[in-house]
């Protein structure tokens, strides 16, 4: 059996060790269109505050352990796929056929629409080759603009405002992280921002980019105010790469759809990751969630199905953690609550403390948490097991910081006749 | 032979003395806040009940790791923080489904029990033996058991 996986990322990585691991004898190749070893792009705000080296972001540390594990890691793009003859074509190699094939190409920061965005000075932040530009340009004292303050905006912002850039970040939504949490917590997250010393512009957009004098850009933005910038990054978000895939036959929509079992339409065909329009394991529906936990779970059980295990993936739930600037924020499943269900709220303001828990009848079906470290991983355990609260719920209502006892009381024997002794 | 630690939060008085004995080990304090073993307290039951990762073989803390600095110790089968290459991203918090990798802000790294590399601190602590740490094979029967039983008849706690 030959897999072929196309895309080095997390997805990509994880479910050719799978493959190795469940199909033994299997050729595997991986195919990854950067230059270096397979990496994280998580890990890249860390690469810019110098908290890690460029060998810090790769995805496995040892040298020789894709050799170890008679993993090939071919460095070239794929042009097309031709599902009839069952092969790739690459831009440098030779053709490659394959008996089952792995999508895992991830995404690809998008270009908003907007004049002078091909200027040079403008960076998204999305490999390590836009890490080593940002670390050159964003020098202590330089005027930075960051468009967009989504998730991957606010973990940039922390790693430019440690590199002691003057910083201006312009976002159109109402508040900061629109799509993963709410007013409250948008907003506490801006209020914290501010109070560091970084100009925050929330429903505001950037009309156009123009050259300034030297180097230096102009940004100007809707409100008819006018930035000097000595680099912008773009950061307003990310599409999944399915471009090479147009007449392929295989159906994508915002990525490739797949089955519960991550097959495309086209048999022998998977896929995982950022680029799959899996199944969300709160609304039951098809999406591209673009998260680390999820490109996991995808890239594991492509593999077992790729490799003959049938394997059903019940749905992922979307989660984010986020630290900007030291304050650290989580959203999880439906954290905006549904319609008719209840919902538990504890805020502090001034402390920078949120946490919002949302019910459907006792069953938790989201939360976000902002200035909340300890034992968040509980609410994606109330959560992905449905777990009936029973009286439980009234007391997290009451109190929601009882997430754990809540855990507790349901799952372990505690109470009076427990009977264990 | 693979050991775990056993806990019976029934014979738990709360006094904490392995959350001391956790944080000294691991971050030489002693100060329960930075303990990987927490006592949780149910007033209203009268109980307290200690709780940390049980070294689960899914590790959703592991997988979701994107720069593999949680690794499986193959003497104790304990799930480790490399800290040294975690760069403190913090998606194993809120992978782990069971609440039981924590992020610590002062350190920049997160934390989760490591079994003290097989020699437990918190089960020497605990005067009442509510924490033991025994052979993986003869753990939690007895508390699975009691949980089917407890939730048998109506209403859980």
């Amino acid at each position: 059996m030959k897999h072929v996986i196309v895309g080095a990322g997390p997805s990509g990585v994880i479910a050719a060790e799978t493959l190795r691991k469940v199909d033994p004898t299997s050729s595997i190749i991986l195919i990854g269109d950067e230059p270096e070893p397979p990496y994280s792009r998580m890990a890249l705000p860390y690469y810019l505050i110098d908290k890690i080296k460029e060998e810090g972001t790769y995805l496995r540390k040892s040298s020789s352990h894709f050799g170890n594990k008679d993993i090939d890691i071919i460095r070239d793009r794929v042009s097309t796929i031709d599902p009839k003859n069952k092969s790739l074509n690459l831009e440098h190699h030779d053709v490659i056929n394959y008996d089952k094939l792995l999508i895992a190409t991830g995404s690809h920061p998008i270009t908003p629409p907007i004049e002078g965005m091909d200027l040079p000075g403008i960076h998204s932040c999305w490999t390590l080759e836009d890490g080593r530009n940002i670390v050159n340009k964003a020098k202590p004292g330089s005027n930075v603009v960051l468009m967009g303050a989504g998730f991957i905006g606010c973990i940039i912002l922390e790693s430019l405002a440690l590199r002691k850039v003057n910083l201006t970040v312009i976002e159109m939504g109402d508040r900061m992280v629109p799509r993963m949490m709410d007013q409250t917590a948008g907003n506490m997250i801006k209020s914290w921002c501010q109070d560091k010393g970084v100009s925050v512009h929330t429903s505001t957009r950037v009309d156009a980019i123009e050259k300034g004098s030297g180097d230096s850009l102009k940004v100007k933005l809707d409100n008819g105010e006018v930035l000097d910038a000595d680099l912008v990054i773009s950061a307003t978000g990310v599409a999944a790469n399915i471009q090479f895939l147009d007449g392929s036959g295989l159906e994508t929509d915002e990525g490739v759809l797949v089955n519960d079992r991550l097959q495309s339409n086209i048999a022998d065909i998977y896929a995982a990751g950022d680029v799959c329009q899996g199944k969300d394991f709160s609304t039951g529906e098809y999406s591209v969630q673009a998260i680390q936990p999820t490109a996991a779970d995808h890239g594991r059980i492509a593999a077992m199905n790729m490799a003959g295990k049938d394997t059903v993936h019940q749905g992922c739930v979307n989660m984010n953690v986020l630290d900007t600037m030291g304050l650290i924020s989580s959203s999880y499943g439906l954290w905006m609550g549904i319609d008719g269900g209840e919902s538990a709220k504890l805020c502090d303001n001034d402390r920078y403390r949120y946490l919002s828990l949302s019910f459907e009848d006792d069953v938790m079906v989201g939360a976000q948490a902002v200035g909340l470290t300890q034992h968040v991983g509980v609410l994606r355990g109330l959560i992905q097991t449905k777990l009936n609260l029973g009286k439980w719920k009234d007391h997290l209502i009451k109190d929601p910081t009882r997430i754990m006892e809540a855990y507790l009381a349901n799952t372990q024997a505690i109470g009076h006749n427990a009977g264990v002794i | 032979m693979l050991r775990s630690l056993q806990i019976e939060p029934e014979k738990c008085t709360g006094c904490l003395q392995c959350e001391m004995a956790c944080s000294y080990q691991a971050e030489g304090v002693f100060n329960p806040s930075k303990s990987r073993i927490k006592i949780f307290t149910f007033h209203d039951e009268g109980r307290f009940v200690p709780y940390t990762c049980t070294q689960c073989t899914e590790a959703w803390c592991l997988h979701a790791c994107p720069v593999e600095a949680i690794v499986i110790n193959e003497a104790t089968g304990a799930k480790e923080v490399i800290d040294d290459i975690c760069v403190g991203c913090k998606v194993c918090t809120i992978a782990c489904p069971f609440g039981t990798v924590n992020y610590n802000q002062e350190t920049a790294v997160v934390q989760k029990c490591d079994l003290c590399g097989g020699d437990p601190e918190c089960a020497k602590a605990c005067p009442t033996q509510a924490i033991t740490y025994v052979d993986s094979d003869h753990s939690g029967l007895e508390r699975m058991r009691a949980h089917a039983a407890q939730n048998l008849p109506q209403d859980n706690a």
